[in-house]
C-alpha cells in the first residue's frame, strides 16, 4: 500500500530509500515526508536499508532548546558550519510551530542559515523545516523517526532545534540523545535559576549574547544554583552568535558531550507521556472517539478505555 | 485537508522588497500550509536546494526589480537540471502583461501583480494541487490567467 509517494509518479517507496541512502537529497527529502506524513514507518524505511556499519561513538541527536529570541538558530548554524568542515554530516530538523487556528506554519529558520549555501561543505549540511502539526509540547514525536532515518543512512550528527521553549518544555528529552539548553543574558534574576524544570535536564548549558550585558552574571547564577543541588553540574559556556566568541570551544565541547547522568528518571517520564500520547493519537478509533467527545456523548474516563494506549502502529 | 501543502515562498535576485512575499507567505499560512521562506536575494540555484530539500509542492517567487524576464525562467532550468520537474512555480511582483507569456512559457503557472485578491491565490493552488502534471517541467500548457 504504502508505495507511491504523493501517488504521483509512480515512484516505490523501497526504491525511494535505497536512492536516500545513496546520498540523493531529492530522495532524502521525499522519504522524510512519507515519515512525517505517516504513508512510512521508520522499519518499514529501515527494513529496506543494510545495516549501518561503523556506528558512532556518542550521541547521533541532540536536541537545542530554549526560549525564544535567545538565539538558536545562529549557533545551530555556527555548530553545522564547523561539525560539516571537519567531515562530519551534519543534518538539522528545524521545529517551528503550527497556528492552533488555520494547521497552517510559517517556517523561517533557514533564514538565518548560511551553513547550507557554503560551497565547500554544503553537500555535508542538510536543513529541513518542520512544523509541529497536531502534536502538543515543542517536539512532534515523528522528529524522532526522521531524526533515526538520517542518522540510519548516515547523517551521523542531527541536531533537533526545538520551538521556543518555557520552562516546564521537557518533551524534547523523549527524542534525543543529548539535551543543550540556549539560555540568554539577563534571564531574570537568581532565583529564576533556582527554578526547576528545563535546566535541570540540560547535558549543556550555553549562555549565548555574552557580547550583551548580563550574560556572565546569568552564567554565574547558573553555576552557582547547579552547585547547590547534588550530583555534577552541566558545562555552562557564554558564547556569542553575533561574534563568534565561545563559539569554537563550544562546538568541540557539544562534538563530545557525554550523557548527564542527573534527571534520568525525568528523562523517561518524557519518553514514557510521549509514547503514551502517540499511541493514544494514532488509535484507529481515535477521531471518532474525539468527535464523540466533543459532541458530548462520550466521557473521558469511557474514551480513555476505548483507546487503551495500546501499540497501533503499523509495523514491519 | 489531508495534508498540508509544503510551499517555499522565495526572493530571487537583489532587489530587497519583501512585503509582498511576506503577505502571500501568510495568506498560504492562514490557509492551512506549510510555508519555508527563503530570506532575501537568493540565487537559482539557492532557491532550487531549498525545494529539492524540504520536499516542496509548490514554490513561489517574488520580484519587483523588473528582472523577473532573467531570473524566474533560470530557477525553472534549475529545477529541471534538479529532476524537480513536478514543483508547481508561481511568480508576483512587478510583471507587466506583456513578459508574461515568455514566464508561462518557462513553465510558470501563475502570475499575480499588484492588487490581487489574496483569495485569489489560493484559487490557483487549490486547482494546481488537484492536477497531477501542473510541475514546471511536465509539458502542461494550462496556466492561471489573473485579472491583476
Amino acid at each position: 500500500m504504502a508505495l507511491d509517494i504523493k501517488g504521483m509518479r509512480g515512484v516505490r517507496l523501497s526504491d525511494e530509500v535505497q536512492s536516500a541512502s545513496n546520498g540523493s537529497r531529492r530522495s532524502i527529502a521525499r522519504v522524510l515526508s512519507s515519515i512525517e506524513n505517516g504513508t512510512l514507518s521508520l522499519s518499514q524505511a529501515l527494513e529496506s536499508l543494510s545495516p549501518i556499519v561503523g556506528e558512532v561513538d556518542g550521541w547521533s541527536i541532540m536536541a537545542i532548546t530554549g526560549a525564544p529570541g535567545v538565539g538558536k538558530s545562529v549557533l545551530v548554524d555556527a555548530l553545522m558550519s564547523r561539525w560539516a568542515h571537519q567531515g562530519h554530516n551534519t543534518a538539522l530538523l528545524a521545529v517551528d510551530p503550527s497556528s492552533p487556528r488555520s494547521g497552517g506554519a510559517l517556517l523561517g529558520d533557514r533564514v538565518r542559515m548560511t551553513s547550507v549555501d557554503d560551497e565547500a561543505i554544503k553537500e555535508r549540511v542538510y536543513v529541513r523545516s518542520i512544523a509541529t502539526r497536531a502534536t502538543s509540547g515543542s517536539v512532534p514525536l515523528i522528529v524522532e523517526d526522521m531524526a533515526k532515518f538520517l542518522v540510519a543512512i548516515g547523517w551521523n550528527r542531527v541536531l533537533i532545534e526545538t520551538v521556543g521553549a518555557g520552562q516546564s518544555e521537557l518533551r524534547c528529552a523523549a527524542v534525543a540523545d543529548r539535551i543543550v539548553v540556549v539560555e540568554g543574558p539577563a534571564r531574570g534574576d537568581g532565583i529564576q535559576a533556582e527554578k526547576a524544570g528545563l535546566l535541570e535536564l540540560a547535558d549543556a548549558i550555553l549562555v549565548n549574547k555574552c557580547d550583551l550585558e548580563g550574560a556572565e552574571k546569568h552564567a554565574s547564577e547558573l553555576k552557582e544554583s547547579f552547585g547547590l543541588g547534588a550530583g555534577e553540574a552541566p558545562p555552562i559556556m557564554l558564547t556569542s552568535g553575533l561574534t563568534g566568541e565561545g563559539i569554537e570551544s563550544a562546538a568541540s565541547l557539544l562534538h563530545d558531550l557525554p550523557s548527564s547522568q542527573r534527571a534520568k528518571r525525568a528523562r523517561m517520564r518524557e519518553r514514557l507521556l510521549a509514547q503514551h500520547e502517540r499511541r493514544l493519537t494514532s488509535h484507529p478509533l481515535y477521531n471518532r472517539v474525539m468527535e464523540d467527545l466533543a459532541k458530548g456523548t462520550l466521557d473521558i474516563e469511557k474514551a480513555l478505555m476505548t483507546l487503551k494506549g495500546e501499540n497501533h502502529e503499523r509495523s514491519g | 485537508m489531508a495534508q498540508p501543502l509544503r510551499i517555499v515562498v522565495a526572493k530571487p535576485g537583489l532587489d530587497g522588497h519583501d512585503r509582498g512575499a511576506k503577505v502571500v507567505a501568510r495568506t498560504l499560512r492562514d490557509a492551512g500550509h506549510e510555508v519555508i521562506y527563503t530570506g532575501l536575494r537568493r540565487t537559482a540555484k539557492q532557491i532550487v536546494e531549498t525545494v529539492r530539500d524540504e520536499d516542496a509542492r509548490f514554490l513561489g517567487l517574488s520580484s519587483l526589480s523588473g528582472a523577473h524576464g532573467h531570473l524566474f525562467p533560470r530557477v525553472c532550468e534549475e529545477l529541471m537540471s534538479e529532476g524537480l520537474d513536478d514543483v508547481i512555480v508561481f511568480g508576483g511582483g512587478i510583471i507587466p502583461h506583456e513578459d508574461r507569456e515568455a514566464l508561462f512559457e518557462a513553465g510558470i503557472k501563475a502570475i499575480f501583480g499588484p492588487g490581487t485578491p489574496t483569495s485569489e491565490i489560493l484559487e490557483f493552488i487549490d486547482q494546481a494541487s488537484k492536477m497531477d502534471d501542473a510541475g514546471v517541467g511536465q509539458g502542461n500548457e494550462w496556466h492561471w490567467t489573473s485579472k491583476a
